[in-house]
């Protein structure tokens, strides 16, 4: 019996003592990321069905930073609901999913967020018909909300504070959720201001909806993976980070290769020119540049995806570098 | 000489030291299963135990007939509601699905060919067509009702919209409650008097109009005093302020569709068992009593239906038991079921995943045994009696 227990608390342990997830990618040979089930501008597949988008971006980055090869990622479509338990039981290595940043995420569902690829806040929608100007008019209003988001909670708050009642349509994904509201089973559509953009330019009429000027909450949605493999979560962090400094730097997919002898030393740093950066995260000294050269700076990948010339139009905002009014800031490369 | 005895030869021993064996390994398992999980979960740094039950859900539930919930009620709330809203959506739709399946049943074996043919082809569609997309279908074709705005009125406070059908609320004023319980002891009435009537014929031979005695004691009666009282019950009509209708009663659209799915799906299974019971009473006993000159109806209702009955009951058990576990699809249209409310947003917003889904998967083993304890008890009064 003593050795049948035994047999048992090894192989128990065998089970769960698995490696570290950057050599697991290695082995494995691409990076598993999960991101929505659709939403354009953020994650999505395009006409000849390629994923694109920010949070697309992100997860491609990575791929660059470890392979040196951005197309070495498989995705996995997540629900809201679904997009935890996938990270949490190793189906994915990371999550990019328009997923908000809080304090029960980050300690209690055991996760890590890397940081902050872009800074959001939830707004309402509501057809242009209505002739509704405030939130606070929505009074009995039916909402049609994502389930098992930061949205539901925030919406129960506000409509709470503001002591007005209203009529909760919980739904699975956007897709439904945008099929419910143009068929006018709900009045008002809740979700991340990037959502309620991505929503409306998927409207045969975008002229027909109206965002309302409120916005509820704040939604920092970044990358996260699991908590305690923090040499992982490096990784993920900082090819984040390249990203932003790429753009403080003017780095771009264009220019990056005449860089390579610039005489800025954090730039030589940056493209694994001088010191040794890569090596410290177990990366080739190159990552950055690879990120650069395949995917861009944070303002390509923004402008590709969701800015001002994209059918989601959303300016830069709080997105914008600090240097230009904006909130986006990361640590040096050094 | 030497025995030649070996336990492994003797049948009792050898029974009882399998069955031993499966049971060891089977609580081996769950041992081993339990550790391992509660060793990744600590790992991970998942935090577990029952205390989030107590804490504020946070978010609301729209959809909660029975239980008035806000978001400053507990997810042990969100349970309690969704396991309303679950049975509700079972009960009502085991009800729908016996009825059709009964008469589909009947109808399949008509001799009218039209008849038959529908019935034929009712049943191999919504067999063979998966349930969640006859949920979808179903609430797509709901979606495309009218909008609130354009609600069409079908008589005086009865609107159609693509929100649910909205009627009228009745509202009881003092005096209601007297007729309640001539209601009540009409019933109470009608059975006692049906049993005598049996009992009666059983003696004399004479039959009793039981049906119209019924009704007149049920229906007639409680009506007569309701009016005698001065019709002490109002109306509050639905009017649309805002957004939406106040007021009145309202069958949401997510209700609807999963009532008919789930309803018309089961249907078409419990028809044909209703067939195949029907079909394994012997074509004997149908000449023998026609030969006694009963009326056809007769004869289906006191021969043929008492005996199909004994084979129908068991498969029927168990479509009850599908339908309720397939009520679980709730989230495809936004039904807050079980699944939906506890098992899926409780669930997500808390991270408590193993607890919610252990007391999600306990709560529908429940129902499960429940449903089938009493239908246990029902097929056992019905099965043949040696006298
Ligand atoms: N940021 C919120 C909401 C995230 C969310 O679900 N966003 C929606 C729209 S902004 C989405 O990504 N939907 C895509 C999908 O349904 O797969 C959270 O983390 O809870």
């Amino acid at each position: 019996m003593k050795k049948l227990l035994s047999i048992v608390a090894v192989s128990v342990f065998a089970l769960s003592a698995n490696a570290g997830t950057l050599d697991d990618v290695k082995n494995r040979g691409f990076l598993k990321c999960g991101v929505t089930t659709g939403l354009a501008g953020f994650a999505a597949p395009d006409d000849s069905g390629n994923w694109t988008g920010l949070d697309v971006d992100m997860c491609r980055a990575v791929a660059a930073a470890v392979f040196g090869d951005s197309s070495k990622v498989e995705f996995t479509t997540t629900t809201g609901k679904s997009r935890f338990p996938t990270l949490a039981s190793g189906e994915i290595d990371m999550l990019a999913r328009n997923t908000t940043w809080t304090l029960s995420r980050d300690v209690n569902l055991g996760f890590e967020f890397v940081g902050v690829n872009f800074y959001d806040g939830q707004g309402f929608m509501v057809p242009t018909s209505l002739g509704v100007s405030s939130a606070t008019e929505l009074d009995g209003a039916t909402v049609c909300i994502q389930t098992g988001t930061t949205t539901e909670l925030n919406l129960a708050d506000f409509f709470r504070a503001n002591n007005i009642g209203y009529e909760a349509l919980p739904i699975e994904t956007n897709d439904e959720a945008r099929e419910n509201l143009f068929a006018g089973r709900c009045d008002v559509f809740t979700t991340d201001a990037s959502g309620l953009s991505s929503t409306r330019a998927q409207s045969d009429n975008p002229n027909k909806w109206v965002v309302l000027p409120e916005i509820i909450s704040k939604e920092p949605l970044g990358p996260l993976v699991r908590h305690g493999d923090h040499q992982w979560g490096d990784v993920v962090r900082w090819s984040l980070n390249t990203m932003i400094i790429a753009e403080e730097f003017g780095l771009t997919q264009a220019n990056v290769d005449d860089n390579m002898n610039s005489n800025i030393p954090e730039v030589l740093r940056i493209l694994g020119v001088e010191g040794g950066y890569g090596e410290m995260l177990e990366l080739s000294n190159d990552f950055a540049y690879n990120i650069i050269k395949q995917i861009g700076n944070y303002s390509e990948s923004y402008e590709r995806n969701v800015g001002p010339d994209t059918p989601l139009a959303i300016g830069r905002g709080l997105n914008a570098l600090w240097t230009d009014g904006g909130i986006l800031y990361a640590p040096p490369f050094r | 000489m030497r025995s030649n005895f070996n336990f492994f030869s003797d049948q009792k021993f050898r029974s009882l030291f399998y069955q031993v064996l499966v049971v060891g390994l089977f609580a081996l398992g769950i041992y081993y299963l339990t550790i391992t999980t509660a060793y990744n979960l600590e790992k991970r740094n998942i935090a577990t135990g029952w205390s989030f039950l107590n804490n504020p859900a946070g978010f609301d539930i729209s959809f909660s007939p029975f239980l008035d919930f806000k978001s400053t009620d507990t997810h042990l709330k969100v349970y309690y509601v969704g396991v309303l809203n679950t049975l509700l959506v079972s009960f009502t739709g085991c009800i729908a699905a016996t009825f059709l399946g009964f008469i589909v049943g009947i109808i399949r074996l008509s001799n009218n060919w039209l008849l038959s043919r529908t019935a034929y082809v009712y049943v191999e569609f919504c067999r063979n067509v998966p349930l969640i997309l006859q949920i979808i279908l179903w609430y797509s074709i709901l979606l495309l009702m009218p909008r609130i705005k354009q609600a069409i009125e079908l008589v005086n406070g009865f609107f159609i919209t693509n929100r649910g059908l909205y009627s009228p609320r009745p509202i009881y004023e003092s005096g209601f409650s007297i007729v309640f319980f001539v209601f009540i002891v009409g019933i109470i009435a009608s059975i006692w008097i049906s049993k005598w009537a049996k009992k009666r014929q059983e003696r004399t031979g004479q039959r009793y109009p039981v049906l119209w005695t019924s009704l007149g004691l049920i229906i007639l009666l409680p009506l007569i005093i309701f009016f005698l009282l001065g019709s002490p019950m109002t109306f509050e009509y639905p009017v649309l302020k805002g957004f939406n209708f106040k007021g009145g009663m309202v069958i949401r659209p997510e209700f609807i569709a999963m009532f008919l799915a789930l309803s018309i799906y089961t249907g078409a299974f419990i028809s044909e068992t209703v067939r195949s019971g029907i079909l394994s009473v012997t074509k004997g006993q149908r000449e023998a009593s026609a030969a006694l000159g009963l009326k056809p109806t007769w004869i289906m209702r006191l021969i043929i239906i008492p005996q199909a009955l004994r084979v129908i009951i068991p498969p029927l058990t168990s479509q009850y038991l599908n339908l309720t576990k397939n009520s679980s699809l709730g989230i495809a249209v936004g039904y807050a079921d079980l699944v939906h409310g506890f098992g899926g947003i409780s669930l997500n917003q808390t991270g408590q995943a193993i607890e919610c889904m252990v007391i999600t998967m306990a709560t529908y083993l429940c129902i499960s045994l429940i449903i089938s304890f009493f239908m246990n008890i029902y097929n056992r009064s019905i099965q043949f009696k040696e006298k």
